[in-house]
């Protein structure tokens, strides 16, 4: 610790060594089997739940709590992997107070749901502990599918593939597996490198070979996946970000809020991650929760999100707002960044704030500055390129409920397509939901 | 502020809480321990014979069922009478009535079925000045297969005839208690007053086996990969209990025995519910295992506060109360008809109704797309199971239909009382004159 949270500009190494290890430990912990046991017996099973329709990936919640009751997890495991592979992922980052547990007859009851969430990462940890794949490949159909992009949407595709016996190659830009699992998501959410140790286990259904530092548009076109391929699947998320459009924006200091979360998870010595002592984070969503949490668990002395629009605009839950203002981030809302201050290094931000007028937002007049030696955009991601001969739905790729695009022969889902919420949960119904889809294509079953 | 004395066949306690013969009634530690936490009496763990002492287990004599937060429910034992040798329990028998002369302090007992074996171990309590004794003729493992406990208490018979020995020859209150594990719990109890008993105790427990372990598949709780089966307790049988109890208060033949009552008795509630069922006073085992001699506090201040509510000055007010609304089924009111109703404010929208309905009952309610669920009078048969899954109290009740209105089923008027013995599909039905 030779610098601390008061040390000027941007610099590592703020935070004694265990508070790191502190900082960016499990947010939630794992239930203990007596916790487990307690927190299922909450569950009524509900006649029709109300959580599973609220699942995109539809998992029969009351059935793997009830299994959990009968002491069996493994077994409640099973039952959540059956619907979504990536249950272990999505147990840690759903927002499940918007999705499941919103639903929990015991919300509207005591307003105290029971803790869904929780339970399935009990469930999902103890089946993938045994360390043995519960699914067994179909005989090979000699079909061959390239999944493009190895995020949520590529692997759930992959796997569910995988499955029903065909090969699959996923082609993955990237150095690592795992998209926005490995690259997006903070940090606490995923401790223990578990996007990587998902991925190999997911890997163990056997039949998909994963191609990495492969990009679309690069290193091959989608006519030549069509021609080497019985079908292929895109999930190429947004890769590209949105720019804020005021000058200075390229200053030093000043950088994307996707890279630095993707830095900051693939750095193994989180002192050596520099951070500013004044930080001010721009946009009102998960990437920008994430961002600003993530720097004062670096050891920002003052981290500032500001959002253009009302809180109740904001794409970041109420539970991710609370968590950002426990770590000591402030909200700020209604103000638009109009200008950055240099003074050779980034230096100050200066917003408006706005209001709702006649033809959109409006900025009142009145302004204030904030304090940064970084800043960090946070106002949304964007597709890098289209696929040639892939059609748009607004600034998304289009794809039916079924996942097909216009094109023959190619399906796309997860961010990259419209539907949904770009959450991890959503992706994976899709890129299951596109497999089977294709599966049926490709064996005349049901197509 | 009620008056929770009793006096129960002449022995007095400051409370109608006894603890039951148990391991928490093994010595005068445990005693001691027990009257001075402010439970009104004891009985005694039960002594047998002179001669070397019985022996136990050495590995557990307890298994139980636990609800998810580790709730203890039900406890089962494999313990004997007391293993301690006889003169020493005696002698702190007496001790301890002469520090306590306020509690009451009855001594349980259970010698071999002979008269010489009874008169015997009489002469010894009599000397200890206890109040009184009550005769275990229940319990259920390791003594029954020697001809004593549940063996004796399953022979109304064998009961009549030790009871009279016991009279015989003490001039003691004598307290009979019952095993359930049998068919009819009255001839036992007929059998205990013929005989001359002061008083019944009961239940004993009940014949059980907890859980059997699926790894070494063996019955718990398991010595040595064996297991046999135990007396079970604790709040799971209370409702067998409770039934027992007023059995033996309502059936003429045993009208005004005095009852000790005896099964899950956990709060001064269950307390309450045996009293007014017919039973004098209680005797209390697992939940004070399960927590320690301080639950007698809530006991105590519990049934006196409920006593001040309603009006009861003493606990003798508040005896039996219940027992003139106990009757058999085919007494009940078949006119009396009632509907469920849902409070709409109420409901949770779980749907756990509907399943019950549904799927196992009168189909009796419906479920709409948004989740509402409301109850179709024309198939209820008012079976109150929709009240018993709810898991919101009193989202649902059962609301009775005024008589003169029509009940949408059967379309029949409600009407005055009526039942199964005039009703005309009775084939044994006595025509109305």
């Amino acid at each position: 610790m030779s610098n601390s949270p008061t040390t000027p500009g941007i610099v590592a190494n703020r935070l004694r060594a265990e508070d790191y290890a502190r900082h960016f430990d499990d947010l939630y912990p794992d239930y203990d089997p007596h916790e487990a046991m307690v927190a299922a017996d909450r569950c009524y099973f509900c006649h029709d739940a109300p959580c599973i329709t609220s699942c995109p990936t539809e998992i029969d919640i009351p059935l793997f709590i009830r299994q959990i009751q009968a002491g069996q997890p493994e077994a409640a495991g099973k039952t959540i992997f059956n619907q979504n592979i990536l249950g272990g992922m999505c147990a840690r980052v759903c927002p499940t107070e918007t999705l499941c547990e919103g639903a929990c007859v015991r919300e509207a009851a005591e307003g105290k749901p029971v803790e869904i969430g929780r339970l399935q990462r009990y469930a999902t940890d103890r089946l993938m502990a045994r360390n043995a794949h519960p699914f067994t490949r179909a005989a090979p159909t000699g079909k061959h599918v390239a999944v493009v992009g190895a995020g949520p949407a590529g692997l759930a595709c992959a796997h569910r593939l995988a499955l029903h016996g065909h090969d699959v190659t996923i082609y993955e830009a990237r150095e690592k597996p795992g998209g926005l699992n490995e690259y997006g998501i903070a940090a606490y959410k995923t401790a223990h490198d578990f996007a990587r140790a998902e991925v190999d286990w997911l890997m163990q259904i056997g039949g998909i070979t994963l191609q990495l530092g492969w990009k679309l548009g690069v290193d091959g076109t989608l006519a030549d996946l069509r021609a080497g391929h019985d079908a292929v699947f895109l999930g190429i998320g947004l890769a590209a970000v949105n720019a804020l459009g005021v000058a200075g924006e390229a200053l030093q200091g000043t950088r994307d809020a996707v890279d630095f979360i993707a830095e900051l998870r693939q750095t193994g010595d989180l002192s050596t991650l520099p951070v500013g002592r004044h930080v001010v984070v721009i946009g009102g969503g998960m990437t920008a929760v994430d961002a600003s949490v993530q720097s004062r668990l670096l050891g920002a002395e003052h981290v500032t999100m500001v959002y253009r629009r009302g809180r109740e605009h904001m794409a970041a839950s109420d539970h991710e707002l609370g968590h950002a203002a426990n770590a000591g981030v402030k909200i700020i809302t209604n103000a638009m960044p109009v200008a950055i201050h240099a003074n050779g290094a980034l230096r100050e931000v200066e917003f408006a704030y706005t209001h709702q007028g006649p033809t959109g937002l409006e900025p009142t007049g009145e302004t204030f500055r904030l304090r940064a030696d970084q800043l960090f955009k946070a106002i949304g991601q964007k597709l890098e390129g289209v696929p040639e001969g892939v059609t748009l739905d607004g600034r998304k790729l289009a794809a039916g409920a079924d996942g097909r695009t216009a094109l023959a022969g190619v399906w796309a889902g997860g961010d990259c397509t419209g539907g949904g919420e770009d959450l991890t949960v959503t992706a994976v119904a899709q890129g299951r939901d596109a497999a089977e889809n294709i599966h049926a294509s490709l064996t005349g079953a049901g197509a | 502020m009620a008056n929770l004395t009793t006096n129960f066949i002449g022995i007095k306690s400051p409370n109608p809480y006894w603890l039951a013969s148990a391991p928490p009634t093994d010595k005068e530690y445990n005693v001691v321990r027990a009257f001075k936490a402010g439970w009104g009496g004891v009985v005694w763990k039960t002594l047998g014979a002179e001669g070397p002492p019985v022996v136990n287990v050495n590995g557990p004599r307890y298994g139980a069922i636990w609800g998810a937060d580790r709730r203890l429910l039900g406890l089962n034992n494999i313990e004997l009478i007391t293993d301690r040798p006889l003169e020493v329990n005696l002698r702190e028998i007496k001790q301890v009535k002469r520090d306590w002369p306020d509690r009451a302090l009855v001594v349980s007992l259970m010698v071999p079925c002979d008269e010489e074996s009874w008169k015997a171990i009489l002469r010894h309590v009599e000397d200890t000045e206890a109040d009184g004794v009550e005769l275990n003729f229940g319990c259920p493992h390791g003594m029954s297969e020697r001809g004593m406990g549940s063996a004796v208490g399953q022979v109304p018979e064998y009961i009549e005839m030790v009871t009279r020995w016991v009279k015989q020859h003490s001039r003691m209150p004598c307290i009979v208690k019952l095993t359930p594990n049998i068919a009819d719990i009255r001839k036992p109890a007929e059998a205990a007053k013929r005989g001359g008993a002061d008083a019944v105790s009961l239940i004993n427990t009940i014949n059980s086996i907890t859980s059997v372990n699926l790894d070494t598949f063996s019955p718990e709780p398991m010595i040595d990969g064996k297991g046999a089966h135990g007396g079970y307790c604790g709040p799971a049988v209370k409702p067998i209990a409770l039934n027992m109890v007023s059995e033996i208060a309502r059936s003429p033949d045993t009208q005004g025995l005095p009852i000790s009552g005896i099964g899950g008795v956990t709060t001064w509630r269950d307390a309450a519910e045996f009293l007014t069922l017919g039973a004098g006073n209680v005797q209390v085992c697992t939940a004070a295992m399960t927590y320690g001699f301080g639950i007698i506090k809530e006991l105590t201040a519990g049934l006196s506060q409920y006593m001040d509510e309603k009006g009861f000055a003493s606990v003798d007010q508040l005896v039996g109360r219940a027992v003139p609304n106990v009757t058999d089924w085919q007494y009940l009111n078949l006119n009396y008809v009632a509907k469920a109703k849902i409070n709409q404010d109420l409901c949770i929208s779980c749907g756990r109704c509907y399943a019950a309905c549904e799927d196992t009952s009168h189909q009796a309610i419906s479920m709409s797309a948004d989740r509402k669920f409301e109850v179709i009078d024309e198939e209820c048969v008012a079976c109150n199971l929709c009240v018993n899954v709810c898991p919101v109290q009193d989202c649902i009740t059962m609301e009775p239909m005024a008589k003169g209105t029509v009940d949408p089923r059967t379309g029949e008027t409600v009407g005055d009382y009526a039942n199964w013995t005039t009703h005309p599909n009775n084939p044994m039905a006595k025509a109305a004159e």
